[in-house]
């Protein structure tokens, strides 16, 4: 018979019954009931699909190391997959799902896969390979449908996730009986402590393994919650150790599946900050491996207990217990004082004195030197089991509803070892326990392989003193607090890793649970070489499931071993990583999301461009107008409307996105002369010019222009995307590489807006918004700036053009910005005044053959972009010896050119490759590729598709044709090399 | 993560920080006009060679997110230990061998 609820006992509240459903059947449980407890005691032992062989299974654990029992709760915009139904508070109407069944739970037709798991070994993954190209697809469509968990959650997650930021003394990561003791001990040496426990209350097994124990852990929670330095959190589990005593820790607050109240959050980050951590984290029960140790019905010897004594449900009328550790006494006992007829195999020989009469006590039937050789499957649990020696030899059968069975203890010692924290094997224990640490931390309890309560106390309360004090606190007063238990646990165990040997099993005998991989996997790993842990783990994919290994680890690397002859010491273990059990990763992103994740830079002039109909374009974080819509106009119709008015007559551009940085200093001109690879000594006040920045290695940096205020006072601006790299470039030198220099540097990209006035009528139309300045070529030259107002408001005129055009820049205060851009807006309808965006911003500057992000890309030098004579040779610059290196000289390096359609119309596109092939081969044909188009754009000037791009010997080979191909758009196209400077190469225009 | 002590903010968390580089490599002076091979090949090594010590490493942060000064820090980079951290330009306090 299945599991069925007792009529007592258990923390369960009966007189608060719970409603819920399962697969669509509507069930009832009790507050204080896990998922799994209610369906348990519904009678539900079949619970989900195996991950590959689509193997019925149940419940396994009692906590987080379940690797079975794996969940689906909610619906829409709450639903959640794969939770642990053993961490599921039980509420009235949680709605759950079983997973990887189809069609459904109880009818598997995937579980056609049992039966060809001979065609599914070890190594499935890699070997499927190694067969002809096309063979994998097959079985790979099938596997993809096969295998796998639960789906996530495809519509968007409006769930609040919140990040906490927790400093404290002492963190206790578990609220057993010994984090307890520690969290006692360190409180009342007057440290701060946080405790945090995984499940919805404290107090770990001492919460239900004996009366004793339960005094202790009321007594130790009356007092957490009246000490105030105190902090208690539940349903929270430390699942990271990072450096510096960062212990990442994830709060569930809200039910999953479950709708959220308002300003709930789903669930808390908390960034813990500890001076001292200790580990309080318990142990893990592991398995017997025996064939059919998967089926439903059976499951851990300690979960059995547990469901008994902490949740008021049995398991079975006939449960059968193996083992091969003195641990499973106390949990027979518990099973057969609830009434259940109780078999304990013990493969032992013989055990202490202590342990029969405790048997015969609680009446549990003891046969020593037995152990369990394989499950027999009834209807969904257990009907029998083949019981007998180890040796395999001579089995019976013998009748029972369920089965539970426990291989030993294995500490978690996970935290430990996130920090680089070893792990120890423990002959006496048969298990890894926490070796040399990095960080501060103590294992205590459990963690430790103390197993027993006592034991596991004294180390809590001794390292929750030592913690203090080391803090420099005082020693608690007061006694410390005492267990008292009728007779001492021992811990005694027989390394036992299979029943009968790997070489004898029963049939399929698994390891990792959630991953469907058995002893004969294993065995099969090491025959074909794969002797490490961490091979074995890769090969088999042993310990890779959401489970992280947790029952199965352990159990997998001793099979290994022991097929090797080798000590466990010897072959290890694999090493632990974060997270400790799944995260859900809404809770990584917290509050920062969207707006809050990457917030939206606008000009001072943002509101005025929308207004006027501007499309935006992200760049970086800010949104630029990108052309500015008319009725009854496209796009295209926009942005060569722009484009002509600044040639024909007058635009005005947002350039407030620039990046601006103030230079000031005694040393500020010496700083500006090594900055930039051009001249800048000579720069008088009163004059701007453009500047090139190379990196150390001699490739271009970034370009700008320099404006000097006064002597020692400069103005500089930086291209959008460069900003802040060139702020920290100029911090490190000066921090770091001339710290003699005295300059001071500071961003002032938010406090001036920027608008560009370029085309043949823009002086005209300054001249009439500053009637009283002499805007001549006199009064204002080419790369001359002066401060003065427009209108009251204060502006920095600048004669600086980027489209080629005779062009302004006026600079402003930000708070200005709107008011002059109205103001020149206002003036310059008379002149025929347009806005224009970046589209048509970029199209002038490619017929101009003005670099910028497309060429600047970190790979050219000055000499490559036809700027070779800039370089100043009579001084000292960032890049200057980076330059003189051979390869940077070399004749055959790509240069800068023009690239124009040779039939005068067809579009090409940046990215594309420049080569001599007149097709595109086919595929896997390789043609060389002589250079690239950096940057392209629609010209007004010529009515085509202009391009700059990079040619080796470029500039020598202008009125060759080349193919600009681009299969990835199916482009492939004629191009003539030109000359850059596509239009007006004197220059005569920006100097008019 | 790790606490990196900002000799003007005091400890503060990594992310705020941006790490730089090797502190021990120096940027060979490159004012004198005249460019030796040995001068190009030094600074070459400075641009492109960089050592990965096993223990103790001297290095560069700057507090990118905090006052954007730069610091030089002094790290294990086996456990992530920092022993000592200063303003850019002061020097590390030097530490017995194998502390
Ligand atoms: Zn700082």
């Amino acid at each position: 018979m299945p599991g069925f609820r007792l009529e007592q006992g258990g923390l369960i509240d009966r007189s608060t019954p719970l409603n819920f459903r399962f697969d669509g059947k509507s069930m009832s449980g009790f507050a204080g009931d896990t998922l799994a407890s209610a369906l348990l005691a519904n009678g539900v032992q079949l619970m989900g699909r195996s991950f590959k062989y689509h193997r019925p299974r149940g419940v396994y654990g009692s906590g987080s190391e379940e690797p079975n029992a794996l969940m689906t709760l909610g619906r829409g915009q709450e639903e959640e997959s794969n939770l642990r139904a053993t961490m599921v508070d039980l509420y009235d109407g949680l709605d759950a799902r079983s997973q990887n069944a189809w069609p459904s739970l109880n009818l598997d037709l995937l579980s056609a896969n049992s039966m060809i798991s001979a065609f599914l070994p070890a190594g499935f993954y890699y070997k499927i390979f190694l067969g002809s190209a096309n063979f994998w697809l097959l079985p790979e469509y099938f596997i993809r449908r096969a295998a796998g968990l639960g789906y996530p959650n495809a519509l968007d997650n409006e769930d609040d996730f919140q990040h906490h930021y927790q400093h404290c003394d002492v963190l206790v990561a578990g609220g057993g009986t010994s984090g307890l003791a520690a969290a006692l001990a360190a409180a009342r040496s007057g440290a701060s402590v946080v405790i945090v426990d995984e499940h919805a209350r404290l107090g770990g097994q001492g919460l239900w393994r004996n009366a004793e124990e339960r005094v202790f852990v009321d007594a130790a929670l009356s007092e957490l919650e009246a000490n105030p330095k105190i902090k208690v959190l539940t349903r929270t589990t430390a699942w990271g150790h990072y450096d510096d005593n960062m212990v990442a820790c994830i709060q569930i607050e809200g039910d999953p599946g479950a709708p959220l109240a308002p300003h709930q959050p789903r669930a808390r980050a908390w960034h813990m900050r500890a001076q001292r951590v200790i580990y309080a984290t318990g142990a893990i029960e592991r398995p017997l491996v025996f064939a059919n140790n998967d089926r439903p019905g059976v499951m851990l010897a300690h979960a059995a207990g547990s469901f008994a004594s902490k949740f008021g449900v049995l398991i079975g009328k006939r449960i059968l217990l193996a083992t091969n550790n003195d641990d499973s006494y106390a949990h027979a006992s518990i099973l057969a004082q609830a009434g259940a007829e109780v078999t304990l195999l013990d493969a032992r020989s013989a055990v202490s004195a202590a342990l029969t009469a405790q048997a015969k006590a609680a009446q549990v039937d003891l046969r020593l030197g037995q152990t369990v050789l394989a499950a027999k499957a009834g209807k969904a649990g257990p009907s029998a089991a083949e019981i007998g020696a180890l040796d395999g030899k001579s089995s019976s059968l013998i009748d029972c509803d369920a089965i539970a069975s426990s291989g030993g203890w294995s500490p978690s010692i996970h935290l430990h070892s996130h920090t680089g924290g070893k792990a120890e094997w423990r002959d006496d224990l048969q298990a890894f326990v926490a070796g040399k640490r990095l960080q501060e931390g103590v294992t205590v309890g459990a963690a430790a392989g103390l197993f027993g309560a006592q034991d596991a106390l004294a180390s809590g309360w001794q390292q929750g003193l030592a913690a203090a004090q080391d803090l420099g606190h005082h020693q608690a007063s007061g006694e410390a607090p005492r267990l008292e238990l009728a007779e001492a646990p021992t811990t005694t165990i027989m390394p036992l890793w299979s029943c009968p040997k790997p070489k004898i099993l029963k049939g399929k005998a698994f390891v990792d649970f959630q991953n469907d991989a058995s002893a004969s996997d294993v065995a099969m790993a090491n025959q074909e070489g794969y002797r490490s842990v961490e091979h074995l783990k890769r090969y088999t994919t042993l310990g890779m499931g959401t489970d992280q290994g947790k029952t199965s680890n352990i159990n997998g690397h001793a099979l290994l071993a022991e097929a090797q002859g080798r000590a466990i010491a010897e072959v290890g273990t694999t090493t632990f990583r974060p997270p400790y059990s799944p995260v859900t990763l809404g809770a990584f992103g917290g509050p920062h999301t969207g707006m809050a994740f990457a917030p939206i830079r606008r000009t001072p002039m943002q509101a005025l461009h929308a207004a006027a109909g501007a499309s935006f374009v992200e760049a970086g974080l800010w949104y630029r107008a990108e052309w500015y819509s008319r009725p009854g106009e496209d796009m295209w119709a926009s942005i060569k409307r722009e484009a002509l008015n600044v040639r024909q007559a007058v635009g005005m551009c947002d350039v407030s996105t620039l990046g601006k940085i103030d230079v000031q200093g005694p040393d500020a001109q010496e700083f500006i002369q090594r900055l930039y690879c051009n001249g800048m000594k000579t720069l008088p006040v009163g004059k701007v010019r453009y500047g090139l920045m190379l990196r150390d290695d001699g490739m271009v940096f970034d370009d700008g222009t320099v404006a000097r205020l006064a002597d020692q006072h400069y103005y500089m601006t930086t291209t959008t995307a460069k900003a802040a790299a060139v702020l920290a470039h100029m911090e490190y030198h000066l921090d770091v590489v001339w710290p003699d220099l005295k300059v001071r540097v500071a961003s002032i990209t938010d406090q001036w807006a920027g608008m560009s006035i370029a085309g043949p009528r823009s002086r005209e139309m300054l001249q009439a918004a500053l009637p009283g300045l002499d805007l001549s070529n006199e009064g204002l030259p080419f790369m001359g700036f002066l401060d003065t107002e427009l209108n009251g408001l204060p502006i920095r005129l600048l004669r600086i053009s980027f489209s080629g055009e005779l062009a302004y820049e006026v600079h402003t205060p930000s708070r200005f910005g709107p008011q002059v851009w109205q103001v020149l807006e206002q003036v310059g309808q008379d002149f025929g005044l347009m806005a224009y965006g970046t589209e048509a911003l970029g199209a002038l500057r490619i017929e101009k053959g003005h670099v910028a992000g497309g060429e600047l890309d970190g790979r050219t030098t000055p000499a490559d972009m036809g700027l070779g004579k800039m370089v100043a040779k009579k001084k000292d610059f960032i890049g200057r010896l980076g330059l003189m290196r051979e390869g940077l000289s070399r004749d055959d390096r790509p240069r800068l050119v023009g690239l124009m359609p040779a039939d005068g119309r067809s579009k090409f596109v940046a990215g594309s490759q420049l080569t001599e092939a007149k097709s595109v081969g086919g595929f896997g044909q390789i043609t060389k590729s002589l250079g690239w188009v950096s940057s392209a754009h629609f010209s007004v000037e010529h009515g085509c598709t202009i391009a700059l791009g990079f040619v080796e010997n470029g500039d020598r080979r202008h009125g060759e044709t080349l193919y600009a191909a681009s299969p990835l758009d199916g482009l492939h196209v004629p191009v003539t090399l030109v000359s850059p400077h596509m239009i007006d190469p004197q220059g005569e225009r920006q100097h008019g | 993560m790790m606490l990196i002590p900002c000799p003007w903010c005091g400890p503060r968390a990594e992310s705020e920080f941006t790490y730089i580089g090797d502190a021990r490599r120096q940027r060979p002076d490159t004012s004198a006009l005249e460019v030796s091979p040995e001068a190009l090949q030094a600074h070459s090594d400075y641009v492109y060679l960089r050592d990965n010590p096993k223990g103790w490493h001297q290095e560069y942060w700057q507090h990118s997110s905090g006052c954007r000064a730069h610091l030089k820090v002094e790290r294990n980079v086996v456990d992530h230990r920092i022993r000592a951290s200063v303003k850019a330009d002061e020097a590390l306090p030097s530490f017995p061998e194998g502390r």
